[in-house]
């Protein structure tokens, strides 16, 4: 242990603790910037600065350790003129337009320049002017940017893709896309998590919530919204509601007095992607030459684009089972508008995803299978939803809880683990088994799949018939996963694969919480409400076996196949810097 | 793909190269006039270049810190902005993650502070308060302002006479700084630029020793008027000279037996053969001044009263002692006691001897230089700091250890063993160099035992002091035994009495000690109510635009470093013909082109 002194106070703390956790543990607080426990710890915004006795110059917090008989202090006055003029010179570079800013309020360089008092600016405003490309659904602001660098570690460290990296030097240094490329051209995936870990308004989504203000203003439309499983778990926290306040009810009791027409759950749609997928799994077992193994999952879009441009020779190993949004908007412009009358052109789909992938997925040229439309008009994120939700100046917390409307908005436990990792293996397992031998499972026979960990592998024997699995969130998980799984160091029949670590309750599209991982604690909320659940299984929601006597007829029937599956192959996507192109398209 | 990829220079990375190195001779050539504001800002923007943009204090707080140097020299600060400056430069100093950062904020910090007043001035009278001569920088350089364009020009033209003549305008030792002036005029050369400095020594050694003929300089009528000159070295020396010109009488008093002082009894004659210091001694003397040897002045107030003035140059003659253990033991000489001995040629005998020179400066390497001429077996230099720290010129160091001194860096001398009465050995302590203190690294006692070097010998060159206390006693004023003056040379308190060189300045060069006695003779002839002028007499030929030739600088041969050590001779060889004419083509005549052509490049008369 060592023992050292912060602020007067004494504390022991063991070796190779920072000073920021010492202070920490001493009940002081220091503020941080750039620092993210064990993503960014650079010591680059200067903020954490502390004195330590007997030395001169100031020294970074979060990335130095304690020694021995440290006398530490947080606010000497070197501290407090040296924090404070470091805070104020990157606010001479920060566009600091808090009212028209999407971070305001959930800024943390808003926090700290106010915790520290800063009400004058000192230094002249250089803010970089960098253009950007509107379209895309992520979007990049450097006027906002604090060189933070934590985008580029996120993307190179977390999810091994290396968008961002230092395009400029010196006095000009500014974060841009590798190679000064234009984002579009390059192999992001949208997964989002540079934005989730972005301190400030730097990062974006793309903004749609117009388009659907516009579409609920439309009275020859009918306005359908889904709601992603994840979504439940996190929409709360953008406009002030604690978790239990949060209930899925207000949620559906919100997005009526946006004035949807039909408010259906995304939930519901997983469900049919277990039967698609889960049909599709088997049919490959039995017959290999329907594609090759192992599967892989292909709800994720940000994960689709990543193996597209990472490992574009493994691409017919993803189920063709297009994502359970996707199957709701084809399913909702053929099946339901039929089944209601309307014209499948005048049906207007929103999907609220905890995603960026998604806006990006809606618009790919080969989903349009019900009518020619986009199967789904707008995907938004939650924290679009969330402001909608307070542009509309709705008290969400004074609305009772409602329900889905019927029947699509009828889901099983195993649709809403969908939302974490591990859940759609788990949904598809429980499906499969029944669909191997008859019977149900025991719904948690299968929790060696559950749980944070970035690859989790198991074999299950599925009524005398093994089967390997594997389940990876995270793309450098997933990278690791896969050069293995080329190099032949490990088999598997069926892997899941979510972008984004710990699933979509980790999605970029989630309301943002600086310094804190969510992805867990909204994961387990899922599989709280799948414990409680009397319907666990996919196959006996009974929606689920309406809309195949209805319509669809059986799982991979001829219908489900044109409305429910896509072809990959259908899409370019850039490919990733030394990726080459496979020889043949398989 | 492979791993790992070998290490090749880019074309862009040769370019940043050549960049640095031009802008290291650059900095190296310095500025004459830089705007300490405009200076601070550029230094700072430089700095912000090398930053790799991480971390906010250098990213950002450089830049902001050049707008706010832009902000005063452009008219938008006022006293607030001094404050904020200096509290930026302070963030970044205490806040930097690295030296890039820390650094430049030290530095910038220390040129606020330094130039506050200046930065002062232009927020309150938006101008540069910061006044240097722009003029030619290698005449800024010497302290005595010699015409080093319009001389080097004229031995271009072979009209080496007509260059002495305009050399002794300004400087009546040209033959004595052809040999050994430390020449700070080409510290600033503007040639550094291009590729080196202009070889500035060698062009005067040249024309000394290649004039056509003699000549005679002008006199003025003679005044009648009688100044005494304590000392004759080369401030004295130098009064005397341009008072007899001015039509004054001087007198040289010398308490030695022959004139030149430091040039004579500091100087060795294998730098300074002692045939060309008569020489010039002789033709000074010629020029109408009186000289008295073995004349050692104490008292000022009866010389006072037999002449109109006195100029008071006695240099720097004591010896400063060690103060250690055993110092007093047979064996052990000053520096200056020897190197005195040998002026007066009575050159020691060293054979076999081992000996210990303690000292760093020029003149322990003079000392152990002439030591080895002696006859001495070994001869060690025993320096407490590294060879680099010394202050002794590098070409001094370099001929030092070509003529077979050992160099014993980082040892400092702790006591003398004494066997008999008489030294045999010197201890000293092995040291450790540490951090910077006032600019110098420090060294300090290093964790190893003390070890005794054998030597029969040993010479103390650790500097020399002033013998005013006789002065002292009269009234004049001393600061640590340096006489104190006005900036006129006139001593306080005693009416025509006038001071200068090494005895007023503390021992310093040969040129410095020229401009005293530029400066004395100017100003006790304005005492004596005249205003004679020492006017350019000699035509400098045409300027001649040649555009930039790049051509090195010719460097000036020495004897053979085996044979040289052998004798007293000179072991400098002047330039030839060829060598003479290429080096002082390179000349870029910033007399005519540049600031020159604007304020005039030539000082016509003083």
């Amino acid at each position: 242990m060592v023992n050292v002194t912060i602020d007067g106070r004494s504390v022991s703390v063991p070796e190779h603790t920072t000073i920021l956790d010492a202070a920490v543990q001493a009940g002081i607080g220091i503020p941080t910037l750039c620092f993210l426990k064990d993503l960014n710890e650079i010591g680059s915004c200067r903020v954490c600065v502390v004195e330590i006795e007997g030395i001169d110059q100031l020294v970074a917090a979060c990335n130095n350790y304690v020694l021995e008989g440290m006398v530490v202090r947080t606010n000497s006055p070197k501290v407090r003129m040296a924090r404070k003029a470091n805070v104020e010179l990157l606010l001479s570079q920060h566009d600091s337009e808090c009212t028209s800013c999407v971070r305001s309020g959930n800024c943390t360089l808003q926090t700290v320049a106010n915790d520290l008092g800063i009400t004058v600016m000192p230094y002249a405003k250089h803010l970089p002017g960098q253009p950007w490309d509107q379209e895309f659904p992520l979007i990049r602001n450097n006027d906002k940017c604090i060189n933070c660098l934590r985008c580029i570690q996120v993307c190179d460290k977390v999810q091994a893709t290396g968008i961002w990296t230092l395009t400029n030097r010196a006095s000009h240094t500014s974060v841009g896309v590798r190679g000064g490329a234009a984002i579009a051209a390059t192999d992001c995936s949208l997964c989002g998590q540079c934005i989730t870990h972005c301190p400030v308004g730097a990062l974006r989504e793309r903004d749609d919530t117009d388009r659907v203000f516009d579409a609920l203003a439309d009275s020859k439309k009918t306005v359908i919204v889904q709601v992603a499983p994840a979504v439940r778990t996190a929409w709360g926290e953008g406009v002030g509601l604690t978790h239990e306040e949060a209930s899925v009810g207000r949620l559906v009791a919100c997005l009526k007095e946006l004035g949807f027409d039909y408010v259906f759950d995304t939930d519901f749609s997983a469900d049919l992607t277990i039967m698609e997928e889960g049909s599709e799994l088997l049919d490959r077992i039995e017959h290999p030459e329907h594609g090759p193994l192992p599967m892989f999952t292909s709800c994720c879009p940000g994960w689709v684009r990543f193996i597209k441009s990472h490992y574009p020779e493994l691409t017919a190993h993803l189920s063709t089972a297009k994502s359970p949004h996707q199957m709701f908007g084809a399913t909702l412009k053929s099946y339901w508008a039929e089944k209601i009358g309307v014209d499948p052109h005048d049906v207007f789909v929103v999907s609220i995803m905890p995603c960026l992938a998604k806006k990006a997925e809606i618009a790919e040229p080969n989903q349009n299978d019900a009518c020619g439309d986009p199967d789904v008009d707008v995907s938004l994120t939650v924290r679009e939803l969330d402001r909608m939700i307070r542009a509309d100046h709705i008290d969400a917390r004074s609305l009772a809880d409602a329900d889905f409307d019927d029947p699509l908005g009828i889901a099983t436990g195993a649709g809403h683990i969908f939302g974490a990792t591990g859940g759609v293996m788990d949904a598809a397992l429980r499906s499969a088994y029944f669909l191997l031998t008859g019977e149900n499972p025991d719904p948690d026979a299968f929790t060696a799949v559950r749980g944070l960990e970035g690859w989790k592998e198991a074999t299950f024997d599925m009524g005398g018939t093994p089967v390997r699995v594997a389940v990876a969130s995270g793309l450098a998980n997933t990278k690791r996963l896969l050069d293995a799984l080329k190099a032949g160091e490990v088999a598997y029949d069926f892997i899941e694969i979510m972008a984004c670590p710990g699933g979509c309750a980790g999605g970029g599209g989630q309301p943002i919480h600086d310094g804190f991982e969510l992805a867990d604690m909204r994961g387990n909320i899922l599989w709280t409400m799948d414990k409680d659940m009397k319907l666990r299984f996919s196959h006996e929601n009974p929606s689920i076996k309406l809309v195949y006597s209805e319509y669809f007829g059986a799982p991979l029937s001829h219908k489900a196949h044109h409305l429910l599956h896509t072809d990959h192959f259908g899409w370019e996507m850039p490919l990733a810097p030394g990726v080459e192109a496979p020889q043949t398209a398989q | 793909m492979a791993r790992l990829h070998v290490m090749e220079r880019s074309e862009a990375q040769a370019v940043m190269d050549g960049l640095h190195e031009a802008l290291g001779k650059r900095l190296a050539v310095s500025s004459l006039a830089p705007c300490p504001v405009e200076f601070t800002a550029a230094y700072v923007r430089m700095c912000a270049t090398q930053s790799c943009g991480k971390c906010t204090p250098c990213r950002v707080g450089l830049r902001a810190l050049a707008d706010l140097f832009d902000d005063v020299l452009e008219n938008r600060a006022d006293g607030k902005t001094l404050d904020l400056i200096e509290r930026t430069a302070r963030a970044i100093y205490l806040s930097a993650d690295c030296a890039i950062g820390y650094e430049a904020g030290e530095m910038a910090l220390t040129a606020i502070r330094g130039f506050r007043d200046d930065f002062a001035h232009h927020i309150e009278h938006h101008a540069c308060g910061f006044t240097q001569s722009q003029l030619v920088p290698c005449v800024s350089g010497c302290p005595a302002g010699v015409d080093i364009p319009g001389y080097i020009a004229l031995v271009e033209a072979g009209r080496n006479t007509d260059a002495v003549r305009l050399i002794r305008k300004d400087n009546p030792l040209p033959v004595v700084c052809g040999l050994v002036c430390e020449h700070p005029c080409e510290i600033n050369c503007r040639r550094g630029m291009v590729d080196d400095p202009m070889n500035i020594r060698g062009i005067k050694r040249y024309a000394c020793d290649h004039m056509e003929g003699d000549y005679t300089p002008n006199h003025a009528a003679p005044t009648g008027k009688r100044v005494a000159v304590i000392g004759g070295g080369p401030a004295g020396l130098s009064a005397a000279y341009y008072l007899a010109l001015m039509g004054h009488s001087p007198k040289i008093f010398e308490a030695r037996r022959k004139l030149g002082g430091m040039l004579r009894y500091g100087i060795p004659a294998y730098r300074l053969p002692r045939e060309e210091l008569d020489g010039e001694i002789q033709w000074l003397l010629d020029q109408g001044i009186e000289v008295e040897l073995d004349a050692k002045i104490d008292d000022i107030g009866a010389l006072r009263t037999d002449f109109d003035a006195v100029y008071l140059a006695i240099g720097a003659h004591a010896d400063n002692k060690l103060g250690l253990e055993g110092e007093d033991a047979e064996g052990i000489v000053s520096a200056v006691q020897m190197l005195r001995a040998i002026g007066d040629d009575e050159t020691p005998d060293f054979s076999g001897e081992r000996i210990c020179v303690v000292g760093g400066g020029n003149v322990a390497m003079d000392c152990a230089r002439s030591a080895l001429r002696c006859g001495a077996e070994k001869v060690t230099i025993v320096y407490r700091r590294r060879v680099a720290d010394m202050t002794a010129q590098d070409e001094e160091i370099v001929g030092a250890k070509e003529e077979g001194c050992e160099l014993l860096e980082l040892h400092a001398p702790v006591r003398v063993a004494v066997e008999d009465g008489r030294v045999a050995g010197l201890v000293v302590q092995p040291q450790i160099i540490g951090g910077l203190k006032w600019g110098r690294p420090a060294p300090r006692k290093a964790d190893t035992d003390e070890i005794t070097i054998p030597c029969e010998r040993m010479i103390v060159a650790i500097g020399q002091a002033i013998e005013s206390e006789p002065f002292a006693k009269q009234g004049i004023a001393t600061n640590r035994s340096k006489i104190v003056t006005d900036s006129d040379g006139a001593v306080a308190g005693l009416d025509g009495v006038f001071s200068g060189g090494d005895c007023q300045s503390g021992p310093s060069t040969v040129i410095r000690a020229v401009n005293a006695g530029k400066v004395a003779a100017a100003n006790i002839d304005h005492y004596l109510g005249f205003n004679h002028r020492i006017e350019l007499d000699v035509e400098i030929p045409q300027v001649q635009f040649k555009g930039k030739i790049s051509c090195a600088r010719s460097e000036m041969p020495f004897r053979e470093a085996h044979e040289r050590v052998g004798d007293f001779d000179e072991i400098e060889i002047g330039y030839t013909h060829e060598e003479a004419m290429q080096e002082a083509s390179r000349c870029l005549r910033c007399d005519h082109f540049g600031f020159g052509a604007f304020r005039g490049g030539r000082i016509e008369q003083w």
